[in-house]
Parts: C-alpha cells; sequence; structure tokens
C-alpha cells in the first residue's frame, strides 16, 4: 500500500496515511518493546509495526496485550528496565488506561504514545473529534496535536526526544484526528536512519533498574513528600516548554522542517480576527485564511500544537493585537465550554481580546469552509457592534442541524 | 530436595502486622531467587507495608504496579529483560488473592498466554485484607468478612472459593502449584522448580492474615498446615498436561476443629460446617479423578 519514491537528492518520499506515518516514525526511532492492542482508527499503526517486526526492519519485542491497560503497564515495566517503547490507542482505549496514565507521569517514565483522536461514547462513534485526549488534560502527559500525515511522522520522531530528555522524563501523546488524518494518504518526506540518529540519542534512563544498584520505584509518598514530588513533575513540564523550541530547532536543522514549537501563529502579525485550532481542522482555516487575505481582510490563524504543556504566554502574545478571536474545538466539557477555550480565556485573562467558542466536528461530523468563513463574519460582528458576549453567550456550535 | 537459601535478605524492614503470612511468602521467595531478581507488586498489604518512600524495603529492583495489572507490568519487565540480554534473571509478581483472582485476573491471564518469563506467585489470604477484610472471590463459603457479614440475612460469604490453580492450568500453562506457608520446604522447592521454566510459571500460596482470621500471630504457620491436613487446601502442581498430587491426605484431621479457631468462622453453624465438608469432599473427588499418580 505504500509507494516509495527517491528524488535525486536522494530524499525518500512515501504516499502513506496519518497512521502509517507514525509507524514509519516509530521504526525509525527503534523501540525495542512494542505493546499492541487494537481499537480503530489506530489498529493500522500496531498492524504496520507487526509487518515492520514481521520482515526484520524493526527489531523489537511485540507484544499482543490483552487491553489497553496493559499495554501501558506493560511499557512502563519494559522502559524502567532501559528500553525504549511504543503502544497506541483511541478513544474508549485511552479512557480505559486513564489509570495508568497518571501513573506513568507520576513516575517519570519517558512513554510515547500515539492517540487516534475518536468520540467518546455514549453513543457509539468510531470517527473523529478530541473529547477523549482532551477529558485528560490532567494526567500529566505531554500532549501535542498534528495537523497531517508529515507532522505525524516527524512529530513521533521528536515525542521521543522530548520525552526522554533528563530534564523532562514526561510521557508524551502523539493526537491525529481519527480517520481525517489517520486513514488519509499524503506524500511525507521519510528522515534517513542517519538523520534520525544524528537527532535522537540513544535511549539512556538515568533512574532505570539496575542489578549492580537495586530500585525500588512507583512507591508511595506520604503528605509529607507527595506535593514535592508533584511540584517536581510540573517544574519538568514547564521546562519542556524550553526543550520543545530547542527540539524544533534541531530537527529543522537536520531535516529542513520545524513547526514553530508550542504554537504556529499564521498570518497573524496584523490580524484583526483569529481562528485558534488544534489538530487536523488547522489546515482548512489555513486555506480560509489565504483567501480572505486574498480578499484584503485581516483574519489569521492561530494553532495550537500542545496543549500541555499550555502555551499560555504564546497565545496571549498573539491574541492580544488581535480584535476579537474564536476557539474553534471538537470538544465539550459538559456544563461549561470547550477545553481549549477554557484553557486560552484563562491565558489571556486580562487582555481586551474579544473572544467567543465555537464547538463542532463531533462524531466525526465534517466542518465546513463556509461554517468557517462565518466564524470570521460574526468576529467581524461583534467587533462592529462591540460586544461583550456573556458566559452563556460566547459559546456557539456548529452542525447541530441533522 | 534441599534448596539453600540466600542469607540476605531481600524484603526487610517492612511493617507488616506480626505473623503476616504474605510477607514470609514473599521473604521466603526472595531468598530462593536470589539477587537477580526484578518484582512487581501491585497496590496491596506489601506494597503498603513495604513501599512507603522514603522507607523502601526491596533489596532487588522492585515495582508497584497499578492493582490491575501486575501480570502486565511483570510481562513489560520481562520482554525488556529479553530484549536487552539479560540472562539468568528472574522476573517474579506477588498479588494477593483479591489482585489475583479479581482485579489482576485480565492481565494475568495475558501473561500466561504470551508465555512470558515470568513468575507469578499468588499469596492468598482469603479476603482484601489491606483495606480491611473484604471478600474476595477467593474468599472460603461462610467466611465472616466487613462485606460479608454474620449476620441474620448475609450469614457470611455465599460464593465457592474460585479455583486459580484449575483457572490457570486451564491455560496450559508450562508450570502452576499450589503451595502453602504450612510446608515451607515444598513452597521453596517450587519456587525453585518455576524460576528453572523458560515462560510462565504460577505458584498459588496459602499465606493466613493472623489479622483478617483472627488468630493469634504466632498461629499463622500452623493454621496453614492444619488447613492442608483436614482437606480445605491441597499440595499440588500442573505440568506437561499432568497434574501431581504432593501430599495425598488418607485421612483428613476435624475440618470444625480448623475452623473454630478462627474468629472469622465463629458463627459457622453445624449446618454450615456440613456445606464445607460436602465441598471439600467433592473437591478431592475432583482431584482424584485428574491426579496423575506416577
Amino acid at each position: 500500500m505504500t509507494m516509495t519514491n527517491t528524488s535525486e537528492n536522494q530524499k525518500e518520499y512515501q504516499f502513506v496515511s496519518g497512521d502509517e506515518a507514525v509507524a514509519i516514525g516509530v521504526k525509525l526511532a527503534q523501540p525495542l518493546v512494542v505493546a499492541a492492542y487494537p481499537i480503530t482508527p489506530q489498529t493500522i499503526v500496531v498492524e504496520r509495526l507487526a509487518e515492520m517486526v514481521e520482515k526484520g526492519e524493526l527489531n523489537a519485542e511485540y507484544m499482543y496485550v490483552e487491553s489497553e491497560h496493559s499495554a501501558l503497564s506493560a511499557v512502563m515495566g519494559a522502559s524502567v528496565m532501559g528500553a525504549r517503547t511504543f503502544t497506541a490507542t483511541s478513544s474508549q482505549g485511552l479512557l480505559y488506561m486513564a489509570e495508568v496514565l497518571h501513573y506513568a507521569s507520576g513516575g517519570r517514565v519517558p512513554l510515547v504514545m500515539m492517540n487516534a483522536n475518536r468520540s467518546v461514547a455514549l453513543p457509539w462513534n468510531i470517527f473523529g473529534d478530541q473529547r477523549d485526549s482532551l477529558s485528560l488534560l490532567d494526567s500529566g502527559w505531554i500532549q501535542v496535536y498534528v495537523e497531517d500525515a508529515q507532522e505525524s511522522l516527524d512529530m513521533t520522531l521528536a515525542a521521543y526526544a522530548l520525552a526522554e530528555h533528563p530534564e523532562v522524563l514526561t510521557p508524551v501523546m502523539v493526537n491525529l484526528d481519527g480517520f481525517v488524518l489517520t486513514h488519509t494518504y499524503q506524500s511525507v518526506e521519510v528522515p534517513s536512519q542517519e538523520q534520525v540518529t544524528e537527532f535522537l540519542p540513544p535511549f539512556n534512563l538515568k533512574h532505570k533498574m539496575d542489578l549492580k544498584a537495586p530500585k525500588n520505584l512507583f512507591f508511595t509518598a506520604s503528605p509529607q513528600h507527595n506535593l514535592g514530588f508533584k511540584y517536581e513533575q510540573q517544574q519538568a513540564m514547564l521546562k519542556a516548554k524550553e526543550v520543545i523550541e530547542t527540539i524544533d530547532q534541531t530537527y529543522g536543522e537536520i531535516t529542513g522542517r520545524k513547526y514553530g514549537g508550542l504554537i504556529e501563529a499564521y498570518k497573524c502579525e496584523d490580524a484583526e480576527r483569529i481562528i485558534v485550532t488544534l489538530g487536523s481542522i488547522t489546515g482548512l482555516v489555513r486555506d480560509v485564511v489565504d483567501e480572505l487575505r486574498e480578499q484584503g481582510e485581516k483574519v489569521g490563524l492561530l494553532k495550537i500544537r500542545y496543549m500541555r504543556p499550555f502555551p499560555g504566554d504564546e497565545i496571549a502574545a498573539v491574541l492580544k493585537d488581535a480584535k476579537a478571536g474564536s476557539v474553534l474545538e471538537k470538544d465539550i466539557s459538559f456544563g461549561a465550554e470547550g477545553t481549549v477555550f477554557t484553557n486560552v480565556v484563562s491565558a489571556t485573562y486580562g487582555i481586551n481580546t474579544k473572544l467567543t467558542n465555537y464547538i463542532g466536528g463531533f462524531g466525526g461530523k465534517d466542518i465546513k469552509k463556509e461554517e468557517v468563513v462565518q466564524i470570521f463574519k460574526d468576529l467581524e460582528e461583534i467587533i462592529k457592534k462591540d460586544i461583550h458576549p456573556s458566559y452563556a453567550e460566547r459559546v456557539k456550535y456548529i452542525g447541530l442541524e441533522g | 530436595m534441599a534448596v539453600a537459601l540466600d542469607e540476605k535478605e531481600y524484603f526487610y524492614g517492612h511493617k507488616g502486622c506480626a505473623g503476616c503470612g504474605g510477607s514470609l511468602a514473599v521473604r521466603l521467595a526472595l531468598k530462593t531467587l536470589g539477587e537477580n531478581t526484578f518484582v512487581v507488586v501491585p497496590a496491596g498489604c506489601m506494597s503498603a507495608v513495604g513501599f512507603v518512600y522514603p522507607q523502601l524495603c526491596f533489596g532487588v529492583n522492585a515495582l508497584i504496579s497499578p492493582f490491575a495489572s501486575t501480570g502486565a507490568m511483570l510481562s513489560g519487565v520481562a520482554v525488556a529483560a529479553k530484549a536487552l540480554g539479560f540472562d539468568d534473571v528472574n522476573v517474579v509478581g506477588f498479588a494477593g488473592d483479591g489482585g489475583t483472582a479479581d482485579i489482576g485476573l485480565q492481565a494475568l491471564s495475558g501473561a500466561i498466554d504470551r508465555d512470558d518469563n515470568i513468575i507469578y506467585i499468588c499469596y492468598d489470604n482469603e479476603a482484601y485484607m489491606n483495606t480491611g477484610i473484604q471478600q474476595s472471590s477467593l474468599t472460603p463459603y461462610g467466611t465472616k468478612t466487613t462485606t460479608s457479614p454474620a449476620g441474620e440475612h448475609i450469614h457470611g460469604s455465599q460464593n465457592v472459593k474460585k479455583d486459580m490453580f484449575d483457572i490457570i492450568a486451564a491455560h496450559k500453562i508450562k508450570y502452576a502449584a499450589t503451595a502453602s506457608i504450612g510446608n515451607i520446604p515444598d513452597y521453596i522447592r517450587k519456587v525453585e522448580k518455576a524460576s528453572k521454566v523458560k515462560g510462565a510459571a504460577y505458584i498459588h500460596v496459602a499465606a493466613p492474615c493472623p489479622t483478617g482470621w483472627g488468630i493469634a500471630s504466632s498461629d499463622t504457620i500452623a493454621i496453614a498446615r492444619e488447613a492442608i491436613e483436614c482437606g480445605l487446601w491441597y499440595l499440588a502442581e500442573y505440568e506437561n498436561d499432568e497434574y501431581t498430587l504432593n501430599k495425598p491426605v488418607k485421612n483428613f484431621s476435624s475440618i470444625e476443629m480448623y475452623l473454630k479457631k478462627q474468629a472469622r468462622f465463629k458463627h459457622l453453624t453445624d449446618e454450615d460446617i456440613q456445606t464445607i465438608t460436602q465441598l471439600r469432599d467433592r473437591k478431592w473427588e475432583e482431584l482424584e479423578r485428574r491426579i496423575n499418580r506416577g
């Protein structure tokens, strides 16, 4: 299913899905242990990895496990033995491993996991939205959201560098929108193994278990010590912000591709109206911004790449000069508003930019170009009439009609 | 067969109750397995008494796993040991009856199915003791626990103790055994044997809990032995599709005597004791049918 092209300057291109791009990234990172459990729309990742192991392209122990809870527990055990690992999940599976997510981050285990963003039951639905991972923002994992297949591959490699950085030691979840990204095919440039070796240091966990100096890990901490450990965890997350920028820089120097670190501000310099996005919807908003810019409208796009650590200062710096902004997201915290919006509003507290929230794309519902254009029109209206929407009025829904 | 026990202590300084059977099972197994051992223990008594920072009392590498995933974390350690080329190491898990037969059954089943190179030891004290004596699926019929009170309506636990040995053997595991703190040489021999297995091995060791059973802390070994003698526990092995009964019992000692020594059974009526006796006889008929007499 994959086509390989090698161009004149020896660059390798493959025409692959987002899932396959992740698998290629994992192969290049050369993990020693892979724990696999199927769930749509993630399954292709672990299928491809099995094929790679079968063909001898990936020299890893491939564990078929009995649940997602076990998958994450197994790679935790393997990681503290000193082995780089990989696992992947989606939706119900991610929620099923929720306990172990906290466990892994608290244990400072540098895992990398791919999550295919998918709706959460009930009602059952296998298609994409981002309610699964966003409901687990507080689990202590670094969460990154990618836009296309190329970024999926590149981010998988960057995720290892980030998780394993000695001052970070925090697990990383790479999020791909289900189907829209996991199952659509794009041409991606595949870095060479030499480039990856140059970029990614070997796995070297300082606190790994050791027969010469035995460790007791994943312990209990009394009230006296508990906050201290949690404070360290928070400091590591904050440190990750710097490390993310450095890694993006280094990756760019080696492969020629950079993503802007925590956020990407697209045509925001003089923008009066900005739409804030997360994940694959970014592509559509980018197109709309381009079109409206051609018509002379001062609009911009702010793509959030990392939800944790949250780029609060970076977002505020971009939004503060705009007159109005809107967060477009595939998530809701029932009884409140979109979770991305809550985070953005908190980060921009004290600035004068008017902010609204658009919620849509649930269960794989397509968000249309006209709907994005309409958000920009709504923002124009708010600016013109100098409206300050109330808490209830600032949340709107896209695609409610059947 | 005599096994020279390591003189070093690998589970030392913990805060287990006096007479704790579970901690004895852990200590003896680690002395048998030695220093090249990786341990996984789930949330439960052993982690509560031995794993509170900064007082960490395992002398070998050890991890606490989430309650449900002892088997899975063990597997991860074992598989990484293989990938990293560690030869001659033991990867052993110790979980209680609740952690094994209830919440941890799925992960244990998976680890055995993959035949990962692990030793899984279930120390069975017949209830959730760490949380203060609640019923598990390995709590015997009639037992008084805090969730199966012995009153007019509930009258102690009403389930028949799940047979984990049979459940594990049904996986076609390479090696499984029952053991007891009441017969330490037999237990040590089985741990030693399990360590030689290339693949998954399971030992189910009866480990009385004085606190939960309502016995004197000095009676742990004696009561465990009496459970074997009265036929409510048995010592057996499973390998190569065959069952072996290690200590066939000719004449059972009194079940009533065994039960009445324990506060958890004080309320039992003659009728209850008759039911328990019938359950025992049925179990032994079943054992007789399948046991290899060599």
